[in-house]
């Protein structure tokens, strides 16, 4: 999200979903859309099918890689030299687009000095990627009018992840493939509502709408709203709070429905740090690793259980609504106004639809947004005006921040890269089947898909005698966990791809304690293990 | 745009060019009956059941399939062509197991629906009938071969919502089956249980395993919500029965996703009712949670977090909100932050 804030302004998906079904090109890096966000999935092999370009850029050999007119088996953790390297060929054979560059952007020669280093052999011995496929995919993203692009967690979850978003943000202005039905780009977000709570300001520096807490200006407007002095300094991002939970600095914490001890990098960390707290306030569904923790754990309503909304991907803003009263007997929201009042600010909302209301009023990209107007189709954000009809895509006659600010990048390898202690790459990410660490509660899908299977390349399950089934240990320096394997060449070898949505398997033990250092973005992506067989398989 | 001029049912329609003769005659306010016809699918022409009469034609053709053209005169409901729907449909329950009463189906059944509506309580047919296995071979989709009228919607789902191709025709002639690569059940296909083809199924053939025995299709609330999975945003309906989620349906409305849905959307839903959900306040003592009052409960929180912050500062607390929960949930959570705890503390998983 930063890093599409400095190019462009805005850290959102620039266009819409509906958009990829007339799509002409489809250039997706570090996205397995059809396992984990499986609808838009299915928009994209539908447009392939109709006649789009598909170009995917991932190690793995994922779904739609089957169907891609280009699939390039990218070395994980080069995806800066690779995206320099399509830039190179672009600027070198003038295929990149003047007039956007010249009206709509700046700082083209700075960006243009780094990605001359970043030759065609140069890029292809990095990343791996051959260079006749550099150069054709290359001539066709430049060539095609419109192209639209799409990344996830593969670009992120780097210790260069902002960098990387950034390198995609350059490609895309570069080609002036930007403002425009069918372009753009876009990070599909991995939760029903991450776009929601970044809206909504719960992140340590913006209060809601991305109104800086450091302005005093934003500040003044949210005093006066809420009726007390707020705080000028910057909060702490997650890793810092366990950073600080570990040294005592940090005392008490409240947790609502996330569970860090299993989707947090270096797990054993986040466990020492909520040790450590003098208090710990769970509000959760489940008694979760992370709620074992808590001194007082509060009982949680479901989606089915309350009104509200969520932001989807694509900023559109959609009603959840109540199906059932809440089994614990309280709504989140009543539960907070609950506690509120205990604490002397007692608050009078009735409804969730009054909590919207005044949201709207403060945060001007919400304003003209109600749930009489969101009742069947919900509207996207922005949305200023009770007139306004919302806004499918972003930037189209100037970047939010005015122009389009291109950025230098050079290379970052990953943090961490096997040797010899810990040959293998580690890679993670979600399965079709699960949803990160709710769906092992659904029993239906638990039964089907109960346990960890990690992949392992066939050349080196031969070298290490591993059979699909075997049972494994795979170790970082920093823990080890107990999995079942599948030899597959969906992973290279000397890569080994795991999920995470496992109590039995909590791969977060091995991940590295890598961060961006701009987002505090864990490297989920890029680890080093080694992985030993620890059991035959048992024919049933 | 091209307008053409017809009449049906000697109501005269104006309607765009390339317009089929069965939508036109939607557009008129007629209901002409279909089993294979879906509009978000390819159109098959397979069930024959929209069949309707037109001047000049030899034979009676299927609305679904046929455009209309200028001056076009359609009888969608004559003595000939209610006979040829009766005709039809007593085809189709020939070799249609009658256990309505304990079908799943019942009360959303399309075929049972046309039966009624036609007059047709058997078959004057008898002949040879399937004997198929059912496929019970997962938790998500009952299906049962017997039941299915070969209209083709699951294997137009499969190829052109999901893009899986799973299903494709297998067979000839009366072993005509619309089933998996090699006829192997649903768990041994490559099927993804996206249950796009539950969604079309007109009878009892396809069902949602999870509301089998738990409730008819008349006795559940269809409440319109967003899935909370991915951030995709799809909507669907969550079926709602005496206070419980009983299901999930999705419908053609759905802003960003049509009928479609996946996995974890459909099927996904029954963490609702689980077992291990928290319906009471906990308190740790000595080590062991013991239930607690909300009063008692919240009052414990107050009090530690307002000692906390008195005597260590406001930034000695944090909070970590969630992207898995509403706006209305995040903007209450970082208020609190702000307001009564004094800090900029909180975050959420955007980042992880």
């Amino acid at each position: 999200m930063a890093g599409l804030a400095t190019s462009f302004g805005s850290g959102a998906m620039t266009n819409s979903i509906s958009e990829i079904e007339n799509a002409e090109l489809l250039f997706l890096i570090g996205t397995n859309t059809t396992e984990a966000h499986p609808v838009i999935g299915y928009k994209m092999r539908q447009a392939a099918r109709k006649g789009a370009k598909l170009i995917v850029v991932d190690p793995r050999r994922i779904e739609l890689a089957e169907e891609a007119d280009y699939w390039l088996r990218i070395k994980p953790g080069t995806d800066i030299p690779f995206l320099n390297g399509l830039m190179n060929i672009i600027i070198a054979e003038n295929l990149y687009n003047q007039q956007f560059v010249d009206e709509r952007t700046e700082n083209f020669a700075a960006l243009k000095e780094t990605v001359g280093k970043y030759t065609p052999d140069y890029v292809s011995d990095l990343t791996d990627i051959p260079v006749e496929d550099l150069y054709a995919v290359a001539r066709l993203y430049a060539g095609t009018d419109k192209a639209m692009a799409f990344y996830t967690l593969g670009i992120t979850e780097h210790v260069c992840g902002t960098n990387n978003v950034m390198n995609v943000a350059n490609l895309a202005m570069l080609t002036g493939h930007m403002g425009r039905p069918g372009t753009g780009v876009n990070p599909i977000r991995g939760q029903n509502n991450v776009q929601g709570a970044c809206d909504m300001g719960a992140l340590p520096n913006v209060f809601p709408g991305y109104q800086r807490v450091i302005d005093p200006a934003a500040r003044g407007k949210f005093e006066q709203a809420w009726g007390v002095p707020l705080a000028g300094e910057l909060g702490l991002m997650i890793p810092e709070m366990f950073d600080k939970a570990n040294s005592g600095e940090l005392k008490a914490m409240y947790i609502l429905g996330e569970n860090p001890v299993l989707t947090d990098p270096n797990s054993n960390h986040i466990r020492s740090g909520l040790d450590k707290l003098e208090f710990l306030v769970v509000h959760e569904l489940f008694l979760t690793e992370t709620a074992a923790y808590a001194d007082v754990i509060l009982p949680a309503a479901s989606f089915a259980e309350t009104d509200g909304t969520f932001t989807n991907t694509e900023r559109r803003v959609q009603r959840v609504r109540k199906a059932i009263e809440p089994l614990p007997g309280k709504t989140n929201w009543q539960t907070m106004i609950a506690l509120c009042e205990k604490m002397g600010h007692p608050m009078s909302y009735s409804t969730a639809e009054e909590i919207f209301l005044e949201m709207a009023s403060l945060t001007p990209s919400y304003g003209g947004i109600n749930y009489t107007r969101i009742d069947e189709k919900g509207l996207q954000w922005p949305c200023p005006t009770a007139e306004h009809p919302g806004t499918p895509y972003l930037h189209a006659n100037s970047f939010v921040r005015g122009k389009g600010l291109f950025q230098s990048i050079e290379h970052i390898p990953p943090a961490e890269m096997p040797d010899q202690e810990y040959p293998f790459l580690l890679s993670t990410g979600r399965i079709l089947y699960h949803y990160n660490v709710t769906t092992p509660y659904s029993a239906g899908i638990a039964s089907m898909w109960s346990d960890e299977y990690t992949e392992v390349n066939p050349e080196d399950a031969a070298r290490l005698g591993f059979v699909s089934g075997d049972i494994a240990r795979v170790s970082s320096r920093r823990g080890e966990v107990t999995t079942k394997v599948t030899v597959t060449d969906r992973v290279p070898p000397g890569m080994v791809w795991m999920s995470f949505h496992y109590g039995e398997t909590p791969t977060n033990v091995l991940t590295s304690a890598a961060l961006d250092p701009i987002t505090k973005t864990g490297e989920y992506k890029v680890c080093a293990i080694k992985i030993n067989k620890i059991k035959e398989h048992i024919h049933e | 745009m091209e307008m053409v001029s017809l009449s049906i049912n000697d109501i005269e329609v104006e309607v765009l060019a390339g317009t089929t003769v069965l939508i036109a005659a939607e557009q008129a306010g007629i209901h002409i009956p279909r089993l294979c016809y879906e509009p978000d699918l390819s159109f098959l022409g397979a069930c024959r059941l929209c069949v309707v009469e037109i001047q000049g034609m030899r034979n009676l053709p299927a609305s679904c399939v046929t455009t209309v053209t200028p001056g076009m005169i359609v009888q969608t409901h004559s003595p000939v062509v209610i006979e040829a729907r009766r005709t039809i449909l007593e085809l189709l329950i020939a070799n249609h197991p009658q256990d309505c009463l304990t079908c799943e189906k019942m009360g959303d059944c399309k075929l049972a629906q046309y039966c009624y509506e036609y007059g047709v309580k058997q078959s004057s047919l008898q002949g040879e009938r399937h004997n198929y296995a059912v496929d019970d071979s997962n938790p998500f989709i009952f299906r049962d071969p017997n039941k299915c009228i070969l209209c083709g919607k699951c294997i137009r789902a499969c190829a052109e919502i999901t893009g899986k191709n799973n299903l494709d025709w297998a067979y000839r002639g009366f072993e005509t089956k619309a089933t998996t690569f090699y006829d192997v059940s649903f768990g041994e296909s490559d099927c993804v249980f996206c249950g796009n083809c539950v969604s079309v199924c007109p009878t009892g053939a396809l069902t949602e395993k999870q509301m089998q025995g738990k409730v008819r299709h008349w006795e559940y609330q269809k409440i319109r919500t967003t899935c909370p999975f991915c951030g995709t945003g799809c909507s669907f309906d969550l079926c709602v029965k005496d206070d419980q989620v009983v299901g999930v349906v999705s419908s053609p409305e759905g802003a960003v996703n049509g009928r479609a849905l996946c996995i974890k959307g459909r099927f996904g839903w029954d963490f609702i009712h689980n077992d291990r959900r928290l319906t009471t306040p906990l308190i740790k003592r000595k080590g062991c949670f013991e239930p607690a009052s909300w009063d008692e409960a919240l009052n414990l929180i107050a009090d530690r977090l307002s000692e906390i912050k008195v005597k260590h500062g406001s930034n000695s607390f944090a909070s970590l909100s969630s992207a898995r929960c509403t706006n209305e949930e995040n903007y209450l959570l970082q208020k609190f932050t702000r307001v009564v705890m004094g800090t900029n503390n909180v975050d959420h998983c955007a980042r992880t």
